[in-house]
């Protein structure tokens, strides 16, 4: 049949690059959060201070960097803290924190609903139930609508 | 209170004239509808056919009594009442993309109309070819404009679009006005100079409504990031944000200099306080809902439901709300911006709903005041309030319409803290055939 003896190198090209109506975000330059410290929660979790390793857990969240190995870094961080709580601990956790508190902890549930491992899809669904009773729609909705997440 | 069934189909927008006897609405389609108030009912006296796509935005200057309308047509009409029919003048937008909304202008000199093009084209009238000029406000905009708001003094236009920021602009046209004076926003204001720009910074969402306070120094927007902010040009440009936890909201209107009415995807109108510090806080929902669903449906009403939706069930899958799907837009109704006494919303369900407002003053002692009000439609009404703090409250009436039946209703609101809780019996909907 006829082959195509011409380049096709185009069909590579990604024509969205080069509109020059193609929206850029401004860049912030923020500080680039590294996420939470991996050894200091195992250390709190063996010890038992879920409360503390959970609010650490949620400091620095990697929102602005552009590295995908910090971003899961962090999330594995917080999936192993979330996923040791005790179900009845859940709710004093979510009623400490405050409005973009409960915003970071939504796109952290979400995030880790992505890739659902063994057990964390129940437990993760608790974690949602209370932060969806403090944060309301709208915390779903942030999540749905950051464009920088963790 | 009030709800008017307009039609089914939803109301992309809406204007009222002057005294409030007509309004202009579209209802979704390439045309605007004039209803005139007769008595209690609405009674269609205008049609306004020139548009070849959607009506996006409609607006009507109240002085002057003339309608601008823009559509997906990309185009905008001027409309005249002639000899009691409305005639149309286009105006050249240059735009091309379609228009998303238009607002006149304070003092009804130009008006201003926002483009998916992502662009403002603010028009005014040429009398020397007689025919309505537009000029363009480009930079730094960089996605469609989805809500405009003049400033008092006629020049700044404040524009909220989806490339998640809310701008102030200077609209200054030195063909129909003088220089403006300086202003908290700033002072030097050739055409389309940014004053002003918040919001972005990767978080956010498109800026669906933007309202200026009356006095122009307070600056309201809402986002689909279901947040509402709120900036005072006389306290520097920090922005109070305030993450709701409802649904994003659509429209957003300054109803005294401190207080600030949205309302959107839950179909609820909502007040929030903005103090003198700037910062936001949310107050209530002006909604209330029946506390408990416990009434008897008549029998004219099962027969409503065989008709409607050919079931006999008692299964309400009516919303609790009086709108029952997103409220697109809220405007005044009676009052101005310093001092709204009612406002107006109408929605995707294609009803309109006059909401009265009433700020009552600081109590400082427990008061008990009871209030009768007969109606021309024969309903009695008592209300008893007793309230025991000394916050400023607020609180909103529901008067229902019905027609034909005679009801007695009784309200009682207790307050506490920032809660009202109301319990009505029944509530029937007018319906208009």
């Amino acid at each position: 049949m006829a082959k195509n003896t011409l380049s096709s190198r185009f069909r590579k090209l990604d024509i969205d690059e080069f509109d020059e109506n193609k929206f850029v975000e401004d860049h912030d330059e923020t500080v680039d959060n590294q996420g939470p410290d991996g050894a200091e929660i195992g250390n709190l979790i063996r010890r038992g201070d879920m409360m503390t390793a959970f609010h650490i857990a949620l400091r620095n969240p990697p929102v602005n960097t552009k590295n995908p190995a910090i971003k899961e870094r962090a999330l594995a961080i917080v999936l192993r803290v979330l996923t040791s709580f005790k179900s009845s601990d859940i709710e004093p956790a979510v009623k400490s924190l405050d409005r973009s508190g409960v915003d970071l902890l939504m796109e952290y549930i979400y995030r880790g609903f992505e890739k659902p491992s063994d057990n964390s899809s129940a437990i993760l669904l608790q974690w949602h139930e209370k932060a969806f009773a403090v944060g309301g729609l709208g915390s779903i909705v942030r999540v749905l609508t950051a464009r920088k997440t963790v | 209170m009030s709800l008017h069934q307009f039609l089914l189909e939803p109301i992309t927008c809406h204007a009222w004239n002057r005294d409030r006897t007509q309004i202009a609405i579209s209802p979704n389609n390439h045309e605007v509808h004039i209803y005139q108030k007769s008595g209690n009912q609405w009674v269609k006296s205008h049609e306004l056919k020139e548009h070849n796509g959607h009506i996006t935005g409609i607006d009507w200057a109240p002085k002057s009594d003339r309608i601008v309308t823009c559509g997906a047509d990309r185009n905008a009409y001027v409309w005249s009442l002639k000899d009691g029919v409305w005639k149309p003048t286009l105006v050249i937008l240059r735009i091309n993309r379609a228009a998303t909304f238009v607002k006149w202008s304070p003092l009804e000199n130009k008006f201003a109309v926002g483009s998916g093009a992502r662009l403002i084209s603010v028009c005014y009238f040429e009398s020397d070819n007689d025919w309505w000029v537009s000029k363009h406000i480009k930079k730094p905009i960089r996605s469609t404009v989805l809500s405009l708001d003049w400033h008092p003094n006629n020049v700044l236009l404040a524009a909220g679009s989806c490339d998640f920021k809310c701008r102030v602009f200077s609209a200054y046209i030195k063909e129909v006005e003088e220089k403006p004076g300086p202003t908290p926003w700033g002072s030097k204001m050739p055409f389309g100079a940014v004053l002003a720009e918040f919001g972005g910074a990767g978080g956010g969402g498109w800026v669906h409504s933007v309202s200026f306070s009356s006095s122009g120094n307070r600056l309201a927007w809402v986002s689909h990031d279901s947040t509402v902010t709120v900036v005072d040009g006389t306290k520097g440009s920090t922005p109070s944000q305030l993450k709701t936890e409802f649904l994003p909201l659509l429209s957003v209107l300054f109803i005294s200099e401190n207080s600030v009415v949205a309302a959107g995807h839950d179909c609820c109108p909502m007040l929030f306080r903005c103090d003198d510090g700037g910062s936001l806080t949310f107050v209530s929902k002006l909604d209330l809902p029946k506390a408990s669903i416990t009434r008897n449906i008549s029998a004219m009403e099962r027969f409503r439901n065989m008709d409607k939706r050919a079931t006999t069930e008692d299964r309400n899958t009516a919303l609790e709300t009086l709108h029952q799907n997103s409220i697109t837009q809220v405007s005044i109704y009676e009052g101005d911006q310093r001092d709204c006494r009612k406002f107006c919303t109408t929605g995707i369900d294609g009803a309109m709903t006059i909401w009265d407002f009433k700020v009552t003053d600081t109590h400082r002692h427990t008061e008990t005041h009871t209030e009768t009000h007969t109606e021309t439609h024969t309903e009695t009404h008592t209300e008893t309030h007793t309230e025991t703090h000394t916050h400023t409250r607020r609180h909103t009436r529901r008067h229902t319409h019905t027609h034909g039946d005679t009801h007695t209703h009784t309200e009682t609101h207790s307050w506490s803290g920032s809660l009202i809780s109301c319990h009505h019996i029944g509530i029937f909907l007018f319906f208009l055939k």
